[in-house]
């Protein structure tokens, strides 16, 4: 039912239910907020969204308060003004004056109040608090200094992922974010996704960094160094230079990195195909032999750690494929490195990635070989962003070029990695020319293709009666995870992706304060699909010769040796 | 009768969140503090993150991560006994023991807490040391007291 | 014989609540105990909760059979022996008589006075602290005797809910917990509210520092608030309620707890109660220490086991509160007047108080009164007749200079309004609010801008932490605050600049706090300032400008000087003196130079000679 409500003096229609803010919302009048995360419970925080209501006393939070039929408000009125620019003023009398020094500076919520707000002097001296921050993490550095209490870590974490790993401590004005007992990051239950890092409005939370090594190791002659970039990464890296959500920049980005000074350019969407076909022919081989069903999806390594450290019980039902990156980690340490005659001290091997779990993935002791790293660097999409920039390289003024060999081509299948449902999708068409001998003839499975935190999809490939289901956002796999431990059977094979939506949304890519841009990314992966001529990844060419030239065939002790992994029980404090 | 940690944590239902703060303040009347073993065997009692239970612990005055001292002493920092000179007294003992309010001195005999009305408030100030009141305390009869709890211990 | 009325042995009541304990009554009843038996009396004693007299304790009262009860006070240990000789041997000590109480049963002794005519409970209505301090608090049996139940069994067999609901609203009670909102509308609305649970939650947190009559209540009383409790659950359809009691309150829980199991014993908690088909299930639970809890959406958090921090209002609790089910919060004043209305009926009650504030109000009088302790006056009576009649005026006849009324975030109200009502609307219209009862008497000895920054200080350290204005904005005033109380090292440069901002500032700031933060704690926070900083300005302005302060508080703003003709050269002073600012020979006088004297009064507290003084 809607209703009018006057706002600055204007008539605007608000719905029954609404909140103010969501009224003002729909029509485009802005209100400044920090706490506040769409879809989420309002939790009235932080006060940047009071607006002043007639009849009132105080000003009323936005985004908590619901909207009445009487109501007249008034969005900018001096008074609303004041209230917010003195919050700003507040919080800035207790924050480090470090935006140069800052990750978030140019994207920072609170830079960007205090700059709308016209704060032009520091209000307020007094003592400020004094923090450590924890470099602990292999994914995430915490700046306390930087945090301005706002929770929405805190409510990622725990709404959305259902990790908890983070909660304030303490109390007002010493409270602060941070694990139980406040110890390091590395020792909590955190799983590395970086959602927080998506929503926190500051500098506080953001991804672990090691520029030095790279550029020293760019800038050695004798060092070749080689970059892999994952299938997000060309629908997302536009963003970062101000071009619209969802252009693909694929060639562009290859070119760009060869200008950087990359000796050797890969598509991590190669790694993907492989990955593809690897993983179809395990599932196949375990449903063959009977073995105990169903067979997750591994190439998430936030949702690994999630069941090293919450469900141990079910390790051995992970799939043991590495996941691409790590397979083209290995590829190139263990194959291209031959073929190109580059001695192990002389690779550097750098991986671009929409994810910061990625980081503490290389670092597993599984993914190293004589106690060196497979892959050396990871940067995410805004790392990589920030080092082109660096490098006075203009994206869109460059010529297309082509990814490297030996793996230079890749199929569509590898690239729908990027979205949620995408690897079930790719790992179906491979499965059924394995089962049938015949191409898949409907690849698109829409079931498959919903915003959905959790998807099935059922169907019949040859003799065999399969079960799939997707999870994204690993707060939507505990409940799917007792079904199976009560004893569900009628599932075969389970993609969980820790980041709601999958690798487009995850805790690497840029960053927009309050705008979720998942879905024209999505959409952009689905385009590459539909267009390109290669859709089957055993049909990468690139591929079939790798396995001709050393794999020989999927599952071979090759593959084994090269392409696997294991997992082990992990003591966090949950 | 003491009791073990697991004595204790089996007596509430499993799974209950609602059942943290008793047990947590149960675990604290028994032990004097609370320590990771314990938050961690709660937490997985009540099916709760260890950083919940943490962040709870840490937002209340009641819960302590350090043990108490042999004597702990209690000043009433309540409206009136801050007007009969408590905020004094407070320091006295500050320079008195060495410690800052909320810390344990070093060899363990006095810790120091401020507290908010003891609701004595006409007889102010208010000093409580484990449990035994002393009124109308001044600089000079705290020192006499600290002297004898001193030989005392 | 349940009530103490006929006796055939002496009865000694003594007082160990809290105050009386702190004062000494275990020590008190101890000596009792030794003299009865060394004396092979055979008598009774009875501790009691307190009757409201702090500054009298440890309170000691004498019934012997056939006589009327007499009140003595200061009763220390040391002084039982010869007051029970004389007690019994019919004399009764003049100096240590409070009063005796009367009643047609009893003898009266006609050389005393009676208590309900000394000039402190003379002007009080005593409602809820009416049996405070005088009956068993641990005996259900001597609380049933005097009518106690009588009101809920005739509740849930001959009334419906509604029909309590209605009375309550007409009686028109208002919560005394601090926000003064009809009590039969909150009813009504979780009343109304459909759901399969509803809970009532008894708001014990009281963390006010200068508040106990919560805790007096229970601690004298404790079946008069289950009553009212009883009876509220019943109204508002609510099966199970929770006592939510401070940590500290130690003796307070443990009356409840006996209070609750005497309950379970007599039928009165359980299911299906005396046949109404009224189910009761009341709990206990110990808050853990955090101002804020006292609020009712943090205390609702609290109780489900989370950080107690307030949540936006609306959805208010009476809709969706504990475990999101509909749930009503009463104050412990507030749930021990319904008894009483139910019983007398809400006209009786209606008819006490002004026309929007009905009823009693019980204050914690602290400060330098002449008598400190609990008070309870009908709404209306003015500051005055509680302060100088009630309680006696100012202690060592000092100058009264203001009250502080409303906990740690209410206001001062100076001098020239003790004509001032107490009541809601009075307040209100005074700038200041009704709180929870805490009300400090402040004498001239006593600096405003001490007390302001200690309210400051307060609620800086008991702001929870979610909303940015009260975080920040509470710890930015308190240190404007305390730069102009602390002695600045370098009087011409930035100090001097900042501490001007500071408190130019302050105005400001404390709007946007009350107008931007969460909960009432914010919402409230600077009362204390305002208030002080518009009846009191002058003493701001000296502190900021003057670099004094008249009342000696401020330790930092004190100037010393040494007296040459006491000062013997003994060179303590000028060995202590941290910032090097005594200068003198040994055996000659010494001298205090000013511009280098921190004013940390080391010098004063070591000269043996008295002869550093404060100018
Ligand atoms: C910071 C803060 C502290 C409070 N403390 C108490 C308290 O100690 N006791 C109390 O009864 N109400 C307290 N209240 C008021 C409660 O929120 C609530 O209004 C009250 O318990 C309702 O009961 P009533 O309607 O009977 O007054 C406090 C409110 C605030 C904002
Ligand atoms: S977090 Fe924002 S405001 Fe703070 S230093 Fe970084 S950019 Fe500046
Ligand atoms: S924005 Fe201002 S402070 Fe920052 S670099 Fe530019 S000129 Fe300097
Ligand atoms: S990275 Fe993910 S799991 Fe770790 S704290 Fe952030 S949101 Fe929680
Ligand atoms: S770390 Fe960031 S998101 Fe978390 S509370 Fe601090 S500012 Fe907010
Ligand atoms: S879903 Fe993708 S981006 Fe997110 S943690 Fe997993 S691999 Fe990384
Ligand atoms: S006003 Fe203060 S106490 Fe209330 S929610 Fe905000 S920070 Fe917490
Ligand atoms: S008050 Fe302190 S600083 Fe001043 S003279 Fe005395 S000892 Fe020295
Ligand atoms: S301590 Fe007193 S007597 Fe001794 S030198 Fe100082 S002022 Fe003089
Ligand atoms: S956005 Fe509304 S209070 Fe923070
Ligand atoms: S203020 Fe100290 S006991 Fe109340
Ligand atoms: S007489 Fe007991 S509280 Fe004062």
């Amino acid at each position: 039912m809607f209703f009018d409500i006057e706002v600055n003096g204007k008539i605007i229609k608000a719905r029954n239910g609404d909140t103010i803010l969501s009224a003002l919302d729909r029509n485009g009048i802005k209100v400044p907020t920090l706490c506040h995360i769409n879809d989420l419970p309002p939790n009235g925080a932080c006060r940047m969204c009071v607006v002043e209501v007639e009849g009132r006393q105080a000003l009323l939070p936005a985004c908590s308060h619901p909207v009445e039929e009487w109501m007249k408000i008034k969005t900018h009125s001096p008074r609303v003004v004041k209230a917010r620019k003195t919050n700003i003023e507040l919080l800035l009398s207790n924050h480090p004056d470090d935006c140069l020094y800052c990750e978030r500076n140019g994207n920072c919520e609170l830079q960007k109040f205090a700059e709308d707000l016209n704060v032009r002097e520091r209000k307020f001296y007094g003592k400020k608090n004094k923090y450590k921050t924890d470099p602990s993490s292999a994914s995430l550095l915490r700046d306390p200094a930087k945090c301005i209490l706002c929770g929405r870590c805190i409510r990622i974490c725990e709404e959305v992922q259902h990790i908890t790993a983070l909660d304030f401590i303490g109390r007002g004005n010493k409270m602060q974010v941070g694990p139980a007992f406040n110890r390091g990051m590395n020792l909590s239950s955190c799983i590395n996704c970086g959602q927080c890092i998506m929503v926190c409005p500051t500098g506080a939370l953001t991804e672990k960094q090691h520029p030095g090594e790279l550029q020293d190791a760019l800038h050695n002659p004798s060092v070749k160094t080689v970059i892999q970039c994952s299938p997000t990464l060309s629908v997302t890296l536009a963003e970062e230079f101000g071009l619209r959500a969802g252009k693909d920049m694929e060639n562009l980005m290859f070119a760009a990195l060869r200008k950087l000074g990359f000796d050797y350019v890969f598509d991590t969407s190669f790694a993907a195909d492989l990955l593809i076909v690897e993983q179809a022919a395990e599932l196949l081989s375990k449903i063959k032999e009977k073995q105990p069903m169903p067979m997750f999806s591994s190439c998430c390594p936030a949702w690994i750690k999630y069941a090293e450290q919450a469900r141990p019980q079910i390790l051995n039902l992970i799939s043991t494929c590495k996941s691409p990156q790590q397979m083209m980690g290995s590829l190139l340490t263990n194959h291209f490195s031959q073929v190109e005659m580059i001695s192990d001290e002389n690779l550097y091997s750098v991986s671009a990635m929409p994810c910061v779990a990625k980081k503490f993935e290389a670092q597993r002791e599984q993914m190293t070989h004589k106690g060196i790293t497979d892959v050396d660097t990871i940067l995410t999409t805004r790392e990589l962003a920030r080092l082109i920039r660096l490098n006075g390289i203009d994206i869109q003024q460059v010529e297309p070029e082509l990814a490297d060999l030996p793996y230079r081509s890749r199929s569509s299948a590898g690239k729908l990695l990027a979205v949620s449902g995408g690897l079930t999708e790719a790992l179906i068409r491979t499965l059924h020319f394995m089962i049938t001998g015949k191409e898949f003839t409907q690849p698109k499975i829409q079931e498959l293709r919903s915003t959905k935190g959790r998807k099935e999809f059922f169907i019949k490939i040859g003799e065999y009666n399969l079960g799939f289901a997707v999870v994204n956002g690993i707060g939507n796999v505990s409940e799917l995870l007792d079904e199976i431990e009560k004893g569900r059977n009628d599932l075969h094979y389970i993609e969980v992706m820790a980041c709601p939506g999958g690798c487009v949304a995850g805790g690497g890519q840029p960053i927009h304060p309050g705008e979720n841009h998942s879905r024209a990314r999505s959409k952009a992966v689905y385009e590459v699909d539909e267009k390109e001529p290669i859709r089957f990844a055993h049909k990468n060419p690139s591929l079939i010769s790798l396995f001709d030239q050393l794999l020989e065939k999927p599952m071979s002790l090759k593959c084994q040796q090269l392409l696997h992994t294991s997992y082990e029980k992990r003591e966090v404090m949950l | 009768m003491p009791q073990t940690l697991d004595e204790l944590v089996s007596r509430y239902k499993q799974g209950v969140p609602e059942s943290l703060l008793p047990l947590l303040q149960d675990i604290q009347d028994e032990f004097g503090f609370l320590n990771e073993e314990a938050i961690i065997r709660v937490g997985s009692h009540l099916k709760l993150p260890a950083s919940k239970i943490y962040g709870i612990a840490t937002f209340f005055d009641q819960f302590r991560f350090v043990t108490q001292g042999r004597y702990h002493i209690l000043v009433c920092r309540g409206t009136a006994c801050h007007m009969s000179g408590s905020f004094n007294v407070l320091k006295e003992l500050e320079k008195i023991l060495k410690i800052k309010e909320g810390h344990t001195t070093r060899d363990g005999y006095f810790s120091l807490e401020a507290v908010s009305c003891m609701g004595a408030c006409g007889m102010g100030p208010v000093v409580k040391v484990n449990g035994e009141f002393h009124k109308m305390v001044s600089n000079s009869s705290i020192q006499t007291l600290i002297e004898q709890l001193r030989k005392r211990a | 014989m349940l009530r103490n009325e006929r006796i055939s042995k002496p009865h000694i009541y003594i007082g160990t609540g809290t105050c009386g304990r702190v004062a000494g009554a275990y020590d008190t009843l101890e000596a009792t105990r030794k003299y009865l038996e060394e004396n092979n009396i055979p008598a009774r004693i009875i501790e009691v909760g307190c009757i409201g007299l702090c500054s009298y304790e440890p309170i000691l009262d004498v019934q012997l059979p056939g006589k009327a009860r007499v009140s003595f006070r200061n009763v220390e240990a040391g002084q039982v022996e010869s007051l029970l000789d004389d007690v019994f041997n019919g004399h009764l000590p003049d100096d240590q008589v409070i009063g005796q109480f009367q009643n047609d049963i009893h003898d009266p002794w006609d050389t005393v006075g009676r208590i309900d005519r000394i000039p402190f409970f003379a002007l009080q209505h005593r409602i809820v602290l009416k049996d405070c301090g005088i009956i068993d608090p641990t005996s259900i049996e001597e609380y049933i005797a005097r009518g106690g139940y009588q009101t809920y069994l005739k509740c849930i067999r001959n009334y419906t809910a509604e029909k309590i609901c209605d009375w309550v609203e007409e009686s028109g009670l208002r919560g005394r917990g601090g926000g003064g909102y009809s009590t039969g509308k909150k009813w009504l609305i979780a009343h109304n509210s459909i759901s399969d649970q509803k809970y009532l939650i008894c708001n014990a947190a009281e963390s006010d520092p200068g508040a106990f009559m919560d805790r007096a209540i229970i601690e004298g009383n404790p079946h008069l608030l289950l009553e009212g409790i009883a009876i509220a659950a019943y109204a508002i359809g609510a099966t199970k309620a929770y006592i939510y009691v401070m940590a500290e309150y130690d003796l307070a829980w443990r009356r409840l707890k006996i209070a609750l199991e005497k309950m379970k014993e007599y039928g009165l908690q359980g299911y299906n109660l005396y046949g109404s088909g009224v189910d009761l299930q009341l709990y206990l639970v110990k808050g853990p220490g955090a101002f804020v809890c006292g609020e009712e959406t943090a205390l609702i958090k609290s109780i489900e086991g989370k950080r107690g921090m307030p949540e936006s209002k609306p959805p208010f609790p009476a809709i969706e509160g504990l475990f999101k089910k509909p749930t009503v919060v009463n104050n412990v004043e507030t749930l021990s007047n319904i008894p009483y209305i139910l019983r007398h009926g809400p006209q009786t009650f209606n008819a006490i108080g002004t026309a929007n504030s009905k009823g009693t109000k019980v204050f914690a009088l602290s400060g330098k009164t002449e008598i400190t302790g609990l008070v309870e006056v009908p709404m209306g009576t003015t500051l005055k007749d509680i302060i100088f009649r009630i309680a006696g005026g100012i202690k060592d006849g000092k100058e009264f200079k203001a009250t502080q009324i409303g906990g740690p975030s209410g206001s001062c109200i100076p001098a020239h309004q003790l004509d001032l009502q107490v009541d809601y609307e009075s307040l209100w219209n005074a700038g200041a609010i009704m709180g929870s009862g805490g009300m400090v008497v402040m004498d001239e000895n006593t600096c405003m801008v001490d007390m302001t920054k200690f309210f400051m200080n307060f609620l800086k350290k008991e702001s929870c932490g979610k909303c940015i204005p009260c975080r920040e904005g509470t710890r930015r005033i308190h240190e404007a605050l305390e730069n102009i109380t602390k002695r600045s090292v370098n009087e011409g440069g930035h100090e001097t600049l900042e501490r001007f901002k500071g408190i130019m500032q302050l105005e400001g700031l404390a709007e946007v706090i009350r107008d931007t933060s969460l909960c009432g704690l914010g919402q409230t926070a600077p009362n204390p300032l305002i208030s002080a900083l518009t009846w009191f300005r002058d003493e701001f302005e000296e502190h900021i400008f003057d670099r004094k302060c008249r009342a000696g508080v401020c330790k930092e703003l004190r100037v010393y000087y040494i007296d040459v003709d006491k000062c013997t050269g003994c060179v303590a002073c000028l060995r202590k003196c941290p910032s090097n600012a005594i200068v003198g020979q040994p055996r000659q006088p010494h001298f205090i130079v000013e511009e280098k004297c921190i004013g940390c009064g080391m010098c004063f507290d070591v000269c043996k000679f008295v002869a550093v003084t404060v100018k």
